[in-house]
């Protein structure tokens, strides 16, 4: 009876260490999980600065700028213009749609 | 107490004397009761704190390590259709003070803030001086800075996080934008419109934090965060630009005091553009007047002028009472409507009504006017839409001026079949223009991007007077017409001039708006565009000199922008003069 018990106790205090490294173990997974969440958060943070400094670059204003006075681009007159043929012109409708 | 008397035998080994004393029996059972009894109060009340009130102890327990954080939600971006940024937030920090606490700061740690704050130490002495608990030091800082004013761990002073609104293009659609207060609350434009949708819903968890302050578990119930809906409008910044850069030229070129520009996609109702001018940088509000707030083409109202007469042809073509090529007698350019006299700028002999449209002869269209009962055209200009609201849900607009018929008296009747004694508003023009873009169908407008085509309308005119119509508005920009300089080489455009006086104070002063409203291309319009022109005082003041010009600019731009097949044949000439267009 003795022995029984004392292999149960056993059994009970390899549970209990058990229990407590995978505890930890899932702490430590959870803060690494925190800190990747953070990391997206600030990647996030960081592609809307992006995104806005892109379109800071790309204002039309700053591109007709450029356009006119250092590379010296004139509009086509008419004449010169082409335009797809109407087989083509769809695809550009339903971009502009 | 009683003592056993002592045996007489002396003294014996095996009992003590001690012992020989004896409690009476109820005292050593009430003592024994009295015990049990506070035995069982203990137990009572542990049974009470752990099990049938245990809510305050758990919660004194949760305080120790349990925090409740808010997770911040963002604010939705604003964007053109094609995806272009209008309107974006990104983070920003606010440095907060408890000052207090923050008083307490060394002066060299204050001279520090005070330099990355921008600020004089005397302005921060100023800030936290304050009795409050919580004072703002500084709003909207940059994560950069904010990060080395946290380096330097001051005491008492504290960051929040919170977002700032960016407006990459500027005043070129500050008006349709708007722009946000600092606590992200829409004030002005799309920003207020939609601000229900656009508006972040900031979510909450509740965590384990260990020592340190790191986050070790999540417990209890998540509410996750709801950032706000991108807003994606119907506007195309290419043809939005066209719009405010020809505008803007035009009024500069007239020496104008304001001007507004608006282009409509008549299939489908979309607002490519609207621009106005004056207008303001929504990224540096410090200095604004509320001449740049306001957004003239959707709450201003102006009295339109000439650019009326084709709805009263086309209310006359529809009703038979003239055909295309009726012949009305214009001469001598003067019509007498009881005490009033009404005049042509130029007069004419006999005109056709297309003619009449064509020249833009008040005393024709006068003529048409007078044959309706002003019941019919009534009903004709509400029915277009004029004297209320066009629905965009922006705030401020307006309905326009249009009196009920049952008191117009017949000179009201005349004025108001070319645009006076009548206002709205440039949006609600170039709104009621659409009908003669659609073949006879009025839609309402979106300043969203829709994608569900084609949209339905209501009809208002059958869809050969419409093409009558077209006809005539093709005709006022040939060389016979009032607007040679509104053509646009390649495409076969129409539209029609307004040179309305202004009322100033109840009477009619010597200013004027010009204005250009037309359609392209005429084989299969398309696009509308509205041009309005205020107080021009560059010498022209005509609608086809003031306004046609960037008319044609911008629809111009427009067409070739959409990818629109050309349907004219390109003059040589035309295409010299539109040569070094955009």
């Amino acid at each position: 009876m003795v022995r029984f018990n004392m292999i149960l106790l056993l059994i009970v205090v390899v549970c209990a260490l058990g229990v407590v490294t995978s505890q930890h173990r899932g702490r430590k997974l959870f803060q690494d999980l925190e800190g990747e969440q953070e990391r997206a958060r600030q990647l996030d943070v960081e592609y809307g600065q992006l995104q806005l400094e892109m379109s800071t670059w790309a204002t039309h204003p700053r591109i007709e700028k450029i356009a006119r006075e250092r590379l010296r681009m004139v509009s086509p007159d008419a004449l010169g213009r082409v335009l797809p043929p109407p087989a083509a012109a769809p695809v550009v409708k339903k971009a502009v749609r | 107490m009683v003592v056993r008397r002592r045996s007489q035998r002396g003294h014996r080994f095996t009992e003590s004397p001690v012992l020989q004393l004896a409690l009476q029996g109820w005292r050593s059972r009430s003592v024994g009761l009295l015990l049990m009894g506070a035995f069982l109060a203990l137990v009572g009340r542990g049974f009470y704190l752990q099990v049938i009130n245990n809510d305050f102890l758990q919660e004194k327990g949760d305080s120790r390590y349990r925090r409740d954080i808010e997770v911040s939600a963002s604010r939705g971006k604003i964007t053109d259709r094609n995806g272009d940024m209008l309107a974006v937030s990104t983070l920003m920090k606010s440095v907060w003070a408890i000052p207090g606490d923050a008083r307490a700061m060394p002066v060299e740690q204050k001279r520090q803030l005070a330099t990355l704050l921008d600020m004089t130490p005397k302005e921060l002495d100023n800030k936290i001086a304050s009795d409050k608990t919580f004072v703002y030091v500084k709003r909207q800082v940059p994560p950069e800075t904010a990060d080395r004013i946290a380096a330097l761990k001051l005491p008492g002073v504290h960051q929040e996080k919170e977002y700032r609104r960016y407006y990459p293009t500027g005043d070129m659609t500050a008006h349709i934008v708007g722009f946000t207060g600092v606590d992200d609350k829409g004030l002005e434009g799309v920003e207020l419109a939609f601000q229900g949708s656009l508006l972040g819903h900031t979510g909450s968890r509740s965590v384990i934090k260990d020592r340190r302050g790191q986050i070790v578990e999540d417990v209890g119930a998540l509410k996750p965060p709801m950032d706000g809906k991108d807003v994606r409008l119907a506007l195309d910044s290419k043809i939005q630009y066209l719009a405010y850069s020809h505008l803007k030229a035009a009024i500069e070129k007239n020496n104008a005091k304001a001007g507004g520009a608006i282009v409509i996609d008549s299939r489908t109702g979309e607002i490519l553009a609207l621009a106005n001018w004056p207008t303001y940088n929504p990224n540096n509000r410090q200095h604004l007047s509320g001449a740049q707030l306001r957004n003239r083409a959707i709450t201003d109202t102006f009295e339109p002028g000439s650019v009326m007469k084709p709805f009263t042809a086309a209310l006359a073509l529809e009703r038979g009472k003239v055909r295309f090529d009726t012949v009305i007698n214009c001469a001598p350019g003067r019509l007498t409507i009881g005490s009033a006299t009404i005049s042509d700028a130029h007069p004419h002999g006999a005109l056709t009504v297309a003619q009449v449209i064509q020249k833009s002869s008040n005393v024709g269209t006068v003529k048409m006017a007078l044959a309706f009962p002003p019941k019919e055209m009534w009903e004709m200009f509400d029915s277009v839409g004029f004297g209320q609201a066009p629905n965009l849900g922006f705030p401020g607009e307006v309905n326009g001026r249009l009196r009920p018929w049952k008191n117009w008296r017949p000179i009201e009747q005349a004025t108001m079949s070319y645009g006076h004694g009548i206002s709205i508003s440039l949006v609600q023009l170039a709104r009621a223009y659409t009908v003669f873009a659609r073949d006879g169908e009025l839609v309402p407008l979106s300043l969203v991007r829709l994608d569900e085509t084609p949209v339905r309308g209501i009809r208002i005119f059958s869809p050969q007077t419409t093409r009558e119509v077209r006809a005539m508005l093709e005709m006022a920009v040939q060389p016979e017409g009032t607007a040679p300089k509104a053509r646009v080489p390649g495409y076969r455009v129409g539209g029609k001039t307004g040179t309305a006086y202004k009322v100033e104070g109840g009477v009619y002063a010597k200013k004027y708006v010009a204005s250009f409203v037309g359609l392209a291309p005429i084989s299969e319009p398309r696009l509308v565009v509205a041009v309005m022109i205020d107080e021009p005082t560059g010498g022209a003041h005509y609608g086809g000199d003031v306004a046609g010009p960037a008319f044609s600019q911008i629809m111009g731009g427009a067409l070739r922008t959409m990818g629109i097949v050309p349907d004219a044949p390109i003059q040589v000439a035309e295409a010299a003069a539109g040569k070094g267009r955009l």
